[in-house]
């Protein structure tokens, strides 16, 4: 993919995941590429979407894309504002939460997710923020959608740590564990659309994004790429998505980086 | 009975070495000048509990004062990793530090059972998260009634508690509001808790009836210090300095740049001070 098509691959990546989400969807949003997901979606064809994050905001329509989760703006513009607890138990532990929006630093072929560390646990290479919200909204929330963009070592053989529970080792894992929810269902990245295998939950190359070749998708993934049969194209962005999203873009911009900076940091 | 003290003072009645702690907000309302003052009165052997660790315990652990964090996510919010505490728990610098990890619904959680005067919190969670086998705290219940095996994790009881909110009135009654998180408690699990808060109004007689008001009698001490959250925020007060959080990446990847950093920044300061770091970021009247 280049310039030359008028979009970039995070922006096609983007797009891609807002348009999974419908006006009918109560969204846990993760932070950063999946919160602009999902706001472009609420800015174009989902304006009733519901979009909850981990703060406690429910309802929430930001002007800007939000540095953490819990800006000001998330409360301000909300339906309603609850507690930390009430929010994990109540709303995402109850069921209410129809797609949980996930991004991974490390990611397998079956939606396991790693944002803990690199390395040993005890003895880690890399400490990660870890958690979070996470464990739950992945197992808790009817389904669940990833975003990130490829990488080898994001999109690896086997994670360092089983942050958020995927498909496990596949096929009904979840299910022999107990959890009823349906786990990772959509995965995209800035190349591909890629979609759980019916049985054996690997998750497969449904869509390649415009310009983008197998091999491409290959390079920047640590796992045998599987590709679906009937392989489609991703459609280009359109006007109205793209400038959406740059105009969002461009106002969280100027509002991270308007704020004078004080005396003291 | 709550007690209207200087910062200086609460701190010093209510911390002591080798107590366990949290100094709670969820994004909002962080406790940044409570923090500051226990860094000034250096206290150690701390065992720091907080949903969200951020800027202020990766300040506390970089001096060396934690000997244990609990915690559910040890970045800094939107902006990437804690680098002190990195240092702490990768390289043992200034100490190695025990870490206690959990979910923000294990937490939540435990702080809810805490609050409850229950010992433990009963919810659906950590199903295959690799946390369950790497934190002797997290295990599992059966329901006895259906069967369900559920997770459960030890209440959260700190010995203190730090808060920051928007106002008290003069009895000493304390209104939290925006984004409220798990403040309430946190202050209701703990055995003491200090409010820093903006300002101090007559009366809270004119509030929504259902607002979150900590009454007096469940605080030990308040403290005023207008700006105490910067460069958190305090919603209707002024907004997140989030130019702040980028910042403090670069100041904390380096040692000696942190160590200047709290040298003028906390140890040379004073709670008067954060007033004037705020000032930018109050919203046009």
């Amino acid at each position: 993919m280049s310039d030359d098509l008028g979009f970039t691959p995070n922006e096609m990546m983007t797009i891609a995941a807002s348009r999974a989400l419908k006006s009918d969807d109560v969204c846990f949003v993760g932070i950063g590429a999946p919160s602009a997901a999902c706001n472009v979606a609420r800015l174009t064809h989902a304006p009733d979407i519901t979009l909850i994050y981990e703060s406690g905001t429910i309802g929430t329509a930001p002007d800007v894309l939000p540095l953490s989760i819990g800006d000001g703006e998330l409360c301000e513009t909300a339906v309603t504002t609850v507690a930390v607890p009430e929010m994990f138990r109540y709303w995402l532990q109850g069921g209410r939460i129809s797609i949980g929006f996930l991004g991974a630093a490390q990611l397998d072929k079956f939606g396991n997710i790693n944002t803990t560390v690199i390395g040993d646990y005890a003895h880690p290479k890399t400490r990660l923020p870890g958690g979070g919200g996470a464990p739950e909204i992945a197992t808790s929330s009817k389904q669940v959608y990833i975003t990130m963009a490829q990488s080898k070592r994001g999109m690896v053989e086997k994670i360092d740590f089983f942050t958020s529970f995927g498909h496990g080792e596949g096929g009904d894992h979840r299910q022999r564990l107990g959890i009823d929810t349906a786990g990772p269902t959509l995965l995209i990245t800035d190349l591909a659309i890629w979609k759980p295998d019916p049985v054996t939950k690997e998750f497969t190359v449904v869509s390649l994004h415009p310009g983008v070749t197998r091999e491409q998708v290959q390079a920047s993934c640590g796992w045998v790429v599987k590709f679906a049969e009937a392989l489609d194209e991703t459609t280009a962005p359109t006007e109205l998505e793209l400038k959406t999203l740059r105009d969002l873009q461009a106002r969280t911009k100027a509002a991270h980086e308007g704020t004078a900076r004080g005396k003291a940091a | 009975m709550v007690k209207f003290l200087p910062l200086k003072e609460a701190v010093a009645e209510n911390l002591h070495d080798g107590d366990t702690v949290a100094f709670e907000g969820f994004t909002h309302l962080i406790p940044t000048a409570a923090a500051h003052e226990a860094i000034r009165q250096g206290f150690r052997d701390l065992t720091l509990i907080r949903m969200t660790p951020d800027l202020i315990y990766d300040q506390m652990i970089g001096m060396g004062m934690a000997k244990k964090i609990v915690f559910s996510y040890v970045g800094n919010p939107g902006v990437g990793l804690l680098r002190r505490a990195r240092d702490a728990i990768e390289n043992g610098f200034p100490r190695s530090i025990e870490v206690e990890e959990h979910s923000h619904a294990g937490m939540a959680n435990a702080y809810e059972a805490g609050a409850a005067g229950l010992p433990c919190a009963v919810f659906r969670g950590y199903r295959g998260a690799g946390l369950a086998s790497v934190n002797p705290n997290i295990k599992s219940v059966t329901c006895p009634f259906t069967g369900e095996v559920l997770a459960a994790v030890p209440a959260i009881r700190p010995d203190v508690t730090f808060i920051h909110a928007q106002k008290a009135d003069r009895k000493g009654n304390v209104l939290v509001e925006g984004i409220i998180g798990i403040q309430k408690e946190a202050v209701l699990a703990a055995k003491r808790a200090v409010v820093t808060v903006e300002e101090v109004v007559d009366s809270f007689a004119d509030l929504h009836p259902n607002l979150t008001v900590l009454p007096s009698w469940t605080i030990a001490a308040i403290s005023v210090v207008p700006g105490g959250s910067h460069p958190s925020y305090t919603h209707g007060y002024y907004e997140r300095d989030n130019a702040a959080y980028l910042e403090w990446d670069e100041i904390a990847a380096d040692r000696d740049r942190f160590q200047a950093w709290i040298e003028k920044n906390v140890i040379e300061s004073s709670a008067d001070d954060f007033a004037g770091r705020v000032g930018h970021l109050r919203k046009a009247a």
